[in-house]
């Protein structure tokens, strides 16, 4: 490849976004490259340099808990828009608005500028979303074939995280393979973490709430991945993120300890026979004041895996791919991996849940899902507090 | 034209079955006798309303910016009292004082009597200080049907107490005594305000105020409990309680950086509301012989005495709750439990080794709450219901020997009735 890979394939996905309906993309989400998740989306219409695109997505939910249930509700869950621009042969910028439960949440998610040097390397900068595990650049609702993220991509990884800085990135390419690399400085997280109304350590409350302010404490997170990919089998990943979360100094004095959050994930996806599979598992490390120890975790982890088999390929309208797939989901999540002073035995405080799903997209761009979800919890001693179990039907789709 | 047809159908027919499944697939609730949260029947529907909001309110975990602590035990209520029942060892609260020769000094310059053994960051969690000379341990107990416990007239448990030993059966509860304070006193007369019976509680004794929650009754009714436990358990202040928990490690008045009141009054209502109307425990295969037989003996032996089976509530504003008969298997009054249970620890007038008769009713379920096992008596040391009478001495002697006393099958008759409560 002479030409900057990237303006490739984004040529391409101009293409594929100005024909009636984008061919390009989630049906091969598994044998594309993890890194290039951002890029690899339809942008519709096009003024000059700049594309614009975004996604849609919508369900409506039926949970009962214990016999308990408020009923069906309705929801917009997501809408999103993506500016993208070519400002240069080696410059590119991309940007994702998202409106989250309709106008309630508003925030860039991302704006970032890459300034590509070679396949090997390439700079970013801005609103960046670090690397941690497959989903966290790998968000967007029509790729998924489950109306929920997984607990691991939520609760673990607090995805969408998104954070101020900059890094490097770049990959190379041997036969089949291409191994990729990430490493980002972001501003990290905050005190949330266990400052938070859920009684527990809660590494998504600690995401920065004025989205791009300063950091608390001046000192940066470090993030990166390493993917190795291969063109039929698939990629696996391996990531990490750390950085001190609390607000350790006041106006230049120590004030506190020093206290990091470390979160190290392995993510998969590829195929096997004629499944597709994908799965993750997070590893998290919690400094918790010695004040608060118990109560609120030091160790948390968490793994999903899910497995899609294309059930049949209906042939209507002009839906030339549309495919019905079937598959289910496992997931686990423990919040605190410590065990009680008081009587030696762990400490549960952790959820299971299975998700059969059957989705339908007659386009690979376009997903209408529906997934039955059961969902059991065991509080913190262990006792099977409740179960959860339901239906959603979604759909989401690129535009 | 077909082939659409035959494309759409499939989605439809997943649709509605998707919606005809919604009841089948999804858990039913418990049976209501296996589990212990859920109002009383009967209320009207703005009653149940403020029940609900007194419920979220209980549940509710208390972020550090929403004033927990600077120093605590537990994050919210539901912590300790899981699912209305009994809570787990690791949130037990500990209180500390020493005896001296004026009376039992709860060492409040040290941070007693309650440890807040929890500290946001930049706070130190306390630990006894030395000097204490008597150290107890209180697991949380469940809240189940205290709104009836708390409508009991103040003269009936007047009439119970029988401090000495009349009757000669070996037992004489005492009334739990309070000097008057201004906390008491605003409590009391809040309640009063609401109170169809204002006399009826509130009664001095001896110029002192009846205590009637807590082990060994160191509150006057369920707003006294309440403010004390957002202060005390968690570190949240209110209007009753407005000011930070002093925390002698630190030095000084500890304050976190959220203006007090942290909790308002309106929230405090509903959640002593909540209190007030939660149901009681429904029993489990009363009708089994071995039960009814088992029932007989806890007459007979004498546990009755103290767990006394049946109360009457007063007349009250929440119409369900107004004169009716109940069975908390209690007194509410101190009893001398002997060396056994004694940790020279104290609160009001109480011996060290006086404690207020628990109600039993519930006692079977607990192991659903506490993780699958069950922490018995003040402490949570007994671990089945055979141990918690094995520890009854003093006062509770007799009747302990009376159940050693009994063959294999009738002790098992007695434990199968405790599990059916
Ligand atoms: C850290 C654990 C903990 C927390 C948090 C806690 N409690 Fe308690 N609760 C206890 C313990 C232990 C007792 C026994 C106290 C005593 O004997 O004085 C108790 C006693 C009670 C009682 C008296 C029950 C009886 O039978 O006498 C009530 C009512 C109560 N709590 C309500 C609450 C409310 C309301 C809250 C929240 C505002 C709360 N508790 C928070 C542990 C806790
Ligand atoms: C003299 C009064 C008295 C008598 C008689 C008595 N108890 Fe108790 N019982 C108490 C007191 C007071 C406690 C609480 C002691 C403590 O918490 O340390 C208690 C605690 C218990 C408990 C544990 C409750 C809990 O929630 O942890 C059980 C079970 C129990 N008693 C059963 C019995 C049985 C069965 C008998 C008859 C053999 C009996 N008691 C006789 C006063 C009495």
């Amino acid at each position: 490849m002479n030409r900057p890979g990237w303006a490739a394939a984004v040529a391409v996905l101009m293409a594929g976004a100005s024909g009636s309906h984008p061919t390009q993309l989630a049906a091969q989400a598994d044998t594309t490259i993890a890194q290039e998740g951002l890029y690899n989306r339809p942008f519709i219409a096009s003024l000059g340099q700049t594309s614009i695109g975004g996604y849609v997505e919508g369900n409506t939910n039926y949970f009962r808990e214990e016999g308990v249930s408020d009923g069906f509700s309705m929801e917009l869950r997501r809408f999103n828009i993506f500016l993208f621009s070519s400002v240069s042969q080696r410059v590119r910028f991309l940007s994702e608005l998202e409106f989250e439960h309709g106008t309630e949440e508003i925030a860039l998610e991302t704006a970032q500028v890459d300034f590509r040097v070679g396949a090997g390397l390439s700079f970013r900068v801005g609103v960046i979303l670090p690397p941690l595990g497959y989903l966290n650049q790998n968000h967007d609702s029509p790729q998924w074939d489950f109306v929920e993220r997984p607990l691991v991509s939520t609760d673990i990884i607090p995805s969408t995280l998104s954070e101020v800085g900059g890094g490097v990135y770049g990959r190379f390419f041997r036969g089949p393979f291409t191994l990729s690399y990430d490493a980002y400085l972001t501003n990290g997280l905050q005190d949330g973490v266990i400052d938070n109304d859920v009684g527990r350590t809660d590494i998504a409350s600690g995401k920065s709430e004025e989205a791009f302010g300063e950091d608390n404490n001046g000192s940066p997170a470090l993030s990166g991945r390493v993917g190795i990919h291969h063109r039929v089998w698939g990629e696996l990943g391996i990531s990490y993120y750390g950085g001190s979360y609390n607000a350790f100094r006041l106006e230049g004095e120590e004030i506190d300890d020093r206290r990091r959050v470390s979160i190290t994930a392995l993510d998969f996806g590829g195929a096997l026979g004629p499944a597709r599979v994908r799965g993750e598992v997070a590893f998290a490390s919690i400094d918790v004041p010695s004040g608060m120890v118990e109560v609120f975790g030091d160790g948390q982890w968490a793994g999903h895996l899910d497995v899609l088999l294309p059930a049949w390929r209906p042939r209507f309208f002009e839906y030339a791919d549309a495919v019905v797939l079937v598959g289910v989901r496992g997931e686990f999540v423990d919040y605190n991996t410590g065990t009680f002073s008081s009587t030696g035995k762990r400490i549960y405080d952790e959820i299971r849940a299975v998700v059969p799903t059957v989705s339908f997209r007659p386009t690979p761009g376009t997903v209408l899902r529906l997934n039955y979800r059961y969902h059991w919890t065991r509080d913190f001693a262990g006792n099977p507090t409740s179960r959860l179990a339901g239906f959603q039907l979604g759909f989401a789709t690129y535009f | 034209m077909r082939a659409r047809v035959a494309a759409l159908a499939p989605s439809v027919l997943v649709l509605m079955s998707g919606i005809a499944g919604c009841e089948l697939l999804t858990p039913d609730a418990p049976e209501s006798n296996q589990v212990l949260d859920g109002p009383v029947e009967g209320m009207t529907p703005g009653q149940v309303r403020l029940h609900i909001l007194g419920d979220e309110e209980f549940a509710r975990r208390f972020a550090i910016s929403d004033g927990l602590g600077p120093i605590f035990v537990a994050t919210s209520c539901e912590q300790c009292h899981v699912g209305d029942g009994k809570g787990h060892p690791s949130f037990n609260l500990q209180r500390f004082g020493r005896s001296t020769p004026d009376g039992f000094d709860p060492m409040a310059r040290f941070g007693g009597a309650q440890l807040q053994n929890r500290a946001i960051p930049g706070h130190e969690a306390e630990s006894v200080p030395v000097g204490a000379t008597g150290l107890s341990t209180f697991t949380p107990p469940a809240v189940t049907g205290l709104g009836y416990l708390d409508e009991v007239d103040d003269a009936t448990l007047v009439a119970l107490a029988d401090p000495d030993d009349r009757n000669g059966d070996g037992i004489s509860g005492r009334l739990q005594l309070h000097e008057p304070s201004e906390i008491i006193r605003t409590v009391l007369d809040l309640e009063g305000q609401s109170r169809p019976d204002p006399e009826a509680h509130g009664t001095m004794v001896e110029g002192k105020y009846i205590g009637r929650f807590g082990k060994k009754a160191l509150t006057v009714n369920l707003l006294h409990q309440t403010v004390g436990a957002y202060h005390e358990d968690m570190g949240v202040t209110s209007d009753l309680l407005p000011e930070d928990l002093f925390n002698h490690r630190q030095g000084g008045r500890t304050s976190d950086d959220v203006p007090d009141p942290e909790v308002g009054s309106s929230t405090v209502a509903n959640v002593v509301f909540y209190l007030k109307t939660l149901r009681v425990p429904e029993r489990r295969n009363q009708d089994d012989p071995a039960v009814v037989a088992g029932e007989q003996l806890f007459e007979t032996i004498g546990c009755a005495a103290c767990h006394l089976p049946t109360l009457r509530t007063g007349r009250s504003e929440v119409s369900v709750l107004s004169e009716v008969e109940f069975h908390p298997y209690t007194d509410l009054l101190l009893h001398d439990m002997g060396p056994e249970l004694d940790d020279g620890y104290t609160e009001g007038h109480a011996l060290t080794s006086e404690w207020r008769t628990p109600p039993l009713w519930g006692i079977g379920l607990q192991q659903d709450f506490q993780g699958g096992d069950v922490f018995l008596l003040h402490d949570g040391r007994a671990r089945s219901l055979r141990q918690a009478i094995e520890f009854h001495g003093g006062e509770g002697a007799a009747s302990r020997a009376a159940f050693r006393a009994l063959s294999n099958d009738l002790q098992a008759q007695l434990l199968r009735f405790l599990e059916s409560l």
